[in-house]
């Protein structure tokens, strides 16, 4: 099996390689059209800020790359919120894969932001979560979020309910952070890698 | 429910750790490695790795402990000691730690903060602040020091933690020089002062001693993390039984068994 993960200029990516690592999966990691079509996986992982990594996709042709995939892709974290139509951070246009629009959390007393720390999803529709125990804890780090709406396959709590998975044919994408979230996160990933 | 975080800490010397000598199930209690993968299984939320070295050398060997970490456990982790520079941090970065922490670099220039955060993002910018009570012209204030604590300086605590999330940090690491050690308790007062003021997160730090220190630390303390080194490293707290507790005491905690 071939799995993909994109190279773009988002942080963060070493950690999804160690956690691909720690469960046998190879990957190639590359910002290469041809090789992210043969591919049987695609990882589209990351930190960032909304603005500057779209500018970058735009600036390499991936924005229209990724959308026009046909084999599972996985957008982690940012990977998700550039999968989505819109997001308030510096107000952008995304990719538009998921019909919805990333918000930032609204201030909220006793409410801190960036939503970082551990907190726990529900309400499961999708393989992605097999084997998972009900609210299973999953480490987020993020200061926009897209609200529950029609793709929304597990969501979360931080001052409003927010989509913590989305999925939608071949496209599935995760709020938080897979990678370092324990057993449960490594679990996500293998679901992934199964489908 | 966003969950109250249980952070060992780990101090590190030529690549090894330096307390934590008392676990009879590791083959090496000084392996830094080894000890954050067992935290990790028992349940700790995250791991902060402070190098205590101070050479050259023993910084690359710093920066090869991180990639071994970061290859080895499924939690994040947060690295400091002695970063000075965006070079220190994208280095620390791209060997896989997931935040960095920085003291007396920030205290020296604290543009400093604005630029790591412009370059790589808030949420791993932690500015690590360690205060002491002092006597100064005003009576007694919260001073920040530098050095490890036992140098002061001219800042006052409170507001240098605001002016330290304005300038772009992603989280506070509080330690008060004035509980550390002393196994009473962390630094209630100040902490909920500081984390009350704060729209991020605050880590505190300095003076747990049993358990009943971190439900006040999250209740009274209003912190979002805890952390402590000896008190765990000398099997004082198993972290299991920790979480257990405050867990019965509903606090949002996440439970791993």
């Amino acid at each position: 099996m071939k799995t993909v993960i994109i190279k773009y200029n988002a942080g963060n990516v070493q950690s999804v390689m160690y956690a691909l690592d720690r469960i046998g999966a190879s990957y190639l990691y590359t910002d290469d059209e041809a090789e992210i079509r043969s591919a049987d996986k695609v990882i589209f992982p990351g930190v960032g800020e909304a603005s500057t990594t779209m500018s970058y996709l735009r600036s390499v042709g991936l924005d229209k790359v990724i959308p026009s995939l046909k084999q599972p892709v996985f957008g982690t974290c940012i990977g998700m919120q550039l999968m989505c139509r819109f997001s308030e951070e510096n107000n952008t246009e995304c990719m538009g894969i998921f019909d919805v629009d990333v918000k930032r959390f609204p201030a909220t007393p006793g409410m801190k932001v960036p939503h970082m720390g551990w907190n726990n999803i529900s309400n499961y529709k999708t393989p992605l979560t097999d084997g998972l125990p009900d609210n299973a804890y999953m480490y987020f780090v993020h200061s926009y979020a897209a609200p529950v709406c029609a793709y929304t396959v597990a969501s979360c709590d931080y001052a409003l309910p927010f989509s913590a998975m989305l999925h939608k044919d071949n496209f599935y994408a995760a709020q938080f952070h897979c990678e370092i979230s324990g057993n449960a996160g490594q679990q996500i990933l293998e679901n992934f890698l199964k489908i | 429910m966003l969950t109250k975080r249980i952070i060992p800490c780990l101090d590190v010397k030529d690549g090894r750790t330096v307390k934590g000598v008392n676990f009879v199930n590791l083959r090496d209690a000084g392996d830094a490695v080894e000890l954050g993968a067992m935290y990790a299984a028992q349940g700790a939320d995250e791991l902060v790795y402070l190098d205590i070295t101070a050479t050259v050398d023993g910084r690359s060997t710093f920066i090869d402990l991180v990639r071994r970490v970061a290859h080895t456990i499924n939690i994040p982790f947060t690295v400091g000691g002695g970063i000075s520079s965006i070079a220190d941090v994208s280095a620390l970065l791209h060997a896989g730690a997931d935040k960095v922490s920085i003291n007396s670099a920030a205290v020296r220039n604290p543009d400093l903060i604005n630029e790591l955060s412009l370059e790589f993002g808030s949420q791993c910018i932690v500015v690590a602040i360690d205060t002491r009570f002092v006597p100064t012209e005003n009576g007694h204030e919260h001073i920040v020091h530098t050095h490890g604590g036992r140098k002061p300086t001219e800042i006052r605590s409170i507001p240098w933690a605001k002016e330290v999330e304005d300038r772009g940090a992603g989280e506070i690491l509080l330690t008060s020089m004035d509980t550390d050690g002393t196994k009473n308790g962390f630094a209630l007062e100040l902490t909920a002062t500081i984390s009350g003021n704060a729209n991020i997160p605050v880590i505190a730090s300095g003076g747990a001693g049993n358990m009943e220190h971190f439900y006040d630390v999250f209740t009274a303390g209003k912190a979002d993390a805890g952390l402590a080194a000896s008190i765990f490293h000398f099997r004082e707290i198993d972290i299991p039984d920790l979480k257990e507790y405050l867990k019965n005491k509903d606090l949002p905690i996440r439970m791993t068994r």
